[in-house]
């Protein structure tokens, strides 16, 4: 571990520590500040917790990018109009598969809808009382533009501006001193929904690159390239230039390098499939869990689900990776002790529109499910399925307000005052099992 | 204050480092003795050396690829395989379906030497310029492999884009609506006039002409989109099918008449939005990415470059030439302030520092994990670019390809690999004053390293680090620690900015 050698600028601040921290808050970022106190308190910095949030609890979002076909996901059988619209691509009642599209697995049989066929992993989700399936969320005036609309999920504001949402509630909680490693991303680049003004997430698509290879190169290289890039910002960078931006992420790569790696290095107690996008991520994510790293949200993305043509294969793999990959993340908290701890949350930017199009396909639609899974989330189906008669120009309305869900997600989960993030007050949907909350 | 104008830079004021701002910014960077040439050309006459890339010869880096891999099935192929069917001829079907399978093998394999091509094309070019605008149109008209699988449509948009990268952007449309790869990657082949597809029409007005939500609406893109019924291909060719077009009468912004996809085309570049959109992209690109641009600085400077867009009716040329030679491009705000794409860190590398260029494989490897494929653009929307590149996990892949270019070793997960080549840095530093032995001091060397390297000489502290590495071993500068003081270099924030 670096820590044995403090930079220059800790030594500065640990011989002032207690006189000027406060008065050097306002011209330090930060990072600086949250890890040189975390050099000087080593013994304290794996306990600390957001104040207001209970110690243990956590969020995994899961983002099905391209706008997820709701309807092939949550199957509504019931429903003579869906088998007529979509005479190709509709998924046939329990027992009646519909030619290539195949039959439902049976998720509400009173209500008439049932699961894709290849969501086999889910079905067991459900049939635990570990899966919630919320109907029908949406927004008012839906945009059925991919960035657009991922923007309003994103930042929870329909002119999909600003913030995300994740980043406001970590900006609202952290009383002005955030975790380096509050949210963390598994992927490329971080999601808008974790950017806040001073929330940054730390995303990474691979741990075993997570660190500087230069090191092994001679004994000699370390000790320069950690004075360089733990050190932070000097006083003459202006913050907020590009300069102060990457100086910033330097000093916070380091010291989540240092972490996640010892996190995932760890054996699974569970095995994990190699064919899996979706599990790849969360076999990291299971492993940062039961390291007890400080992240309260952490969020992966599968992506794919932007089918225009020829759906029925495509869709189905995305399916089959989604629901085995929910499974077995369910399975490895379960084994770690941790079920109850950690509620995952699963949405789209949209669904997609009621009628197939000629290309065996759909295009960009409206309203589409969302799923909370874990033994806190209330089981079943919840809510009410959208009509398939009463459409706008051909798009579902929707039911739910999904900013209804994360206002439950943030009052009843995260233990925060829901307005203060969302910006107003939003009903919360009736998505927890109370019991198990309590 | 940034000037708001096209004012020129006074002559005496392009010294070295202005002509290494501009070959950083107009192309991949170079040595010390090309930014020292280009300096000395004068503004006017470097600037135009850039931008009139024609006289210079192009890059011999081969590209013999093959063109029907993905070819449609022939009319008795087609027959076969409808009687397999029919006849529920399972040995027949399973026959095609492999044969499919081992074709598109072999084009993913193409793709892959394709972008290979292209990036070791970046790194030898001398005109620089025609692959950064290459590369510019690629992440504007973003069309992306996986969804199209056709390695040679992907290779015919590549040369489009090479063909007219700084001629007109009206012909760049005009193009774009009759490329393969991107009428299939937007589904424009299934734009029938009864069952209209508007994806393209949506991303035509949204991504690649007036922006998301200006200008048009929902009900512009429903008319758009009757414009573009017919534009679809056969094999590797553009076709209009006049049967799948609707003729009929339709509104776009505002005009009426029975328009086809030229005259949507037209349209759109007669709107004062579009010459501002392109000027805004071509600023983000070339001058400045700060995020919350425009500022209120920028905002005049963007305005007079959009009037220079219209007022040469979207001829490139003249607008990227009034752009380099502007007081504007090289004012102090506006040097080092744009994110080396991970393309840019991987060439302008290279290019400037003479490394040698290692294994192609290993560099677009790379490439994808800082988060650009070529040829893989994440979304019909490119590359987000600027501070988007960093984060915590890009920026150690960034610093570690800098490490595998300087010194041929990469990581295989837990081992080292040795490619082979050593690199001399030496040329770096020939124009400095060296001892018998051919070392420098290091005082003089590292500032001259830093300006070169990072844009800027670093905070005194920084710099320090860096000298008290060399002090370790003796009062000079040689071969080992002069490639070890260029790792830590590169591994600096600063780096990553030109």
């Amino acid at each position: 571990m670096p820590r044995e050698e403090p930079n220059a600028y800790s030594r500065r601040l640990f011989l002032q520590q207690g006189v000027t921290l406060a008065s050097i808050a306002g011209t330090v970022p930060w990072f600086v500040q949250q890890s040189a106190t975390g050099m000087m308190h080593p013994l304290d910095s794996a306990v600390s917790s957001l104040p207001g949030v209970p110690e243990d609890r956590i969020l995994v979002v899961v983002q099905l990018g391209g706008g997820n076909d709701g309807l092939n996901t949550v199957v509504p059988y019931f429903s003579d109009q869906y088998r007529k619209v979509r005479p190709a691509i509709a998924i046939g009642a329990p027992g009646r598969p519909n030619g290539g599209a195949g039959a439902a697995l049976e998720l509400d049989q009173g209500a008439g809808l049932g699961l894709h066929p290849q969501l086999t992993g889910l079905k067991s989700l459900h049939d635990e009382g570990l899966l919630g399936v919320i109907q029908g969320t949406g927004y008012p005036n839906p945009n059925r533009s991919h960035f657009t609309s991922m923007d309003i999920w994103h930042t929870a504001r329909h002119d999909a501006k600003g913030n995300g949402w994740l980043g406001r509630y970590f900006d609202n909680t952290c009383n002005g001193s955030p975790d380096p490693e509050g949210a963390i991303s598994i992927g490329g680049t971080a999601p808008l929904a974790m950017l806040g003004d001073i929330q940054k997430p730390v995303s990474f698509e691979s741990e075993d690159l997570f660190r500087w290879l230069g090191q092994d190169l001679h004994a000699s290289m370390k000790s320069p390239y950690d004075r360089i890039n733990r050190m932070g910002m000097p006083e003459d960078v202006e913050p907020g230039t590009q300069a102060s931006f990457l100086m910033r992420t330097a000093l916070d790569a380091q010291l989540s390098s240092d972490r996640i790696r010892e996190a995932v290095a760890l054996k699974t107690l569970v095995d994990y499939p190699n064919n899996n996008g979706l599990a790849r991520q969360l076999r990291l994510v299971g492993a940062m869990i039961r390291n007890e790293m400080r992240t309260r949200v952490y969020y992966v993305t599968l992506g794919g689900f932007d089918t225009h043509a020829n759906q029925l294969n495509g869709h189905g793999n995305r399916m089959r990776q989604f629901g085995e990959a929910m499974r077995i993340f369910q399975n490895d908290l379960k084994a770690q002790g941790n079920d109850k701890r950690v509620l995952t949350m699963v949405f789209s930017e949209f669904g997609r529109r009621v009628a197939q199009n000629a290309s065996g396909g759909t295009d960009h639609g409206t309203a589409a499910p969302m799923f909370l899974i874990g033994p806190m989330a209330r089981a079943g189906v919840l809510g009410q399925h959208p009509s398939l008669e009463n459409l706008d120009s051909g798009d579902l309305r929707h039911t739910v307000d999904f900013r209804s869900v994360y206002a439950s997600v943030l009052e009843d989960w995260l233990k925060t005052p829901s307005r203060d993030v969302l910006g107003q007050d939003y009903p919360k949907a009736n998505v927890f099992n109370q019991e198990a909350l309590k | 204050m940034p000037e708001t104008t096209l004012r020129p830079l006074p002559t005496r004021d392009f010294d070295f480092w202005a002509a290494h701002h501009l070959l950083s910014r107009a192309g991949f960077g170079g040595t010390p003795d090309q930014v020292r040439a280009l300096s000395q050309l004068g503004l006017d006459d470097a600037v135009d050396f850039i931008v009139d890339y024609e006289k210079l010869p192009t890059p011999e880096v081969g590209g013999d690829f093959q063109s029907n891999i993905m070819r449609p099935a022939t009319e008795a192929e087609a027959a076969a395989y409808r009687r397999a069917r029919e006849a529920g001829d399972e040995a027949t079907l399973s026959e095609f379906r492999m044969r499919r399978q081992k074709r598109q093998v072999a084009d993913r394999q193409q793709i892959r030497e394709i972008r290979k091509w292209w990036l070791e094309r970046m790194i030898e070019t001398p005109r620089p310029l025609e692959e950064k605008m290459t590369l510019f149109w690629h992440g504007h008209f973003a069309t992306g492999y996986r969804a199209i699988e056709d390695s040679w449509h992907m290779l015919q948009q590549n040369q489009m884009f090479r063909e007219k990268a700084t001629r007109n952007f009206g012909d760049l449309l005009f193009g774009i609506i009759r490329d393969p790869a991107m009428l299939r990657y937007l589904n424009n082949n299934q734009n029938r006039k009864e069952r209209p597809n508007e994806n393209f029409s949506r991303e035509l007005m949204e991504l690649f002409s007036l922006g998301e939500g200006n200008d048009y609406s929902e009900q512009d893109i429903k008319e758009g989109a009757r414009a573009l019924t017919g534009y679809t291909y056969r094999d590797d060719e553009f076709v209009f099918n006049e049967r799948q077009h609707d003729g009929g009468p339709k509104t776009i912004l505002g005009r009426s008449g029975d328009f086809d996809g030229d005259d949507f085309v037209r349209i759109i570049l007669s709107r004062r939005v579009c010459s501002e959109f392109l000027a805004l992209k071509l600023y983000r690109f070339f001058v400045n990415d700060a995020p919350d641009v425009p500022t209120q600085e920028q905002r005049p400077f963007l305005k007079t470059l959009a009037k220079k867009i219209r007022s040469g009716e979207y001829e490139v040329k003249p607008v990227l030439k009034a752009l380099f030679k502007s007081r504007h491009f090289y004012a102090e705000a506006n040097r080092c302030a744009v994110v080396k794409s991970p393309v840019q860190l991987t060439v302008q590398t290279i290019r400037s520092l003479q490394t040698p260029v290692r294994d192609l494989t290993t560099l677009a490897a790379a490439n994808e994990l800082m988060g650009q494929s070529i040829f893989e653009p994440p979304s019909v929307k490119g590359w987000d670019g600027g501070r988007s590149w960093i984060n915590t996990s890009t920026f150690f892949i960034r610093q570690n390809l800098a490490i595998y270019l300087l010194t041929g070793k990469r990581p295989d997960i837990y081992d080292w690999q040795l490619s082979g080549t050593r690199y001399d840095p030496s040329i770096l530093l020939a124009s400095l004053d060296s001892d018998a032995r051919g070392r420098v001091d290091p005082d003089e060397a590292l500032p001259y390293l830093c300006r070169f390297m990072l844009g800027d000489i670093p905070h005194p502290s920084r710099l320090k680090s860096l000298g008290e590495f060399i002090g370790e071993h003796g009062d000079r500068i040689d071969g080992d620690r002069l490639t070890g003081v260029l790792c830590l270099i590169t591994s600096m924030p600063e780096y990553q900015l030109c």
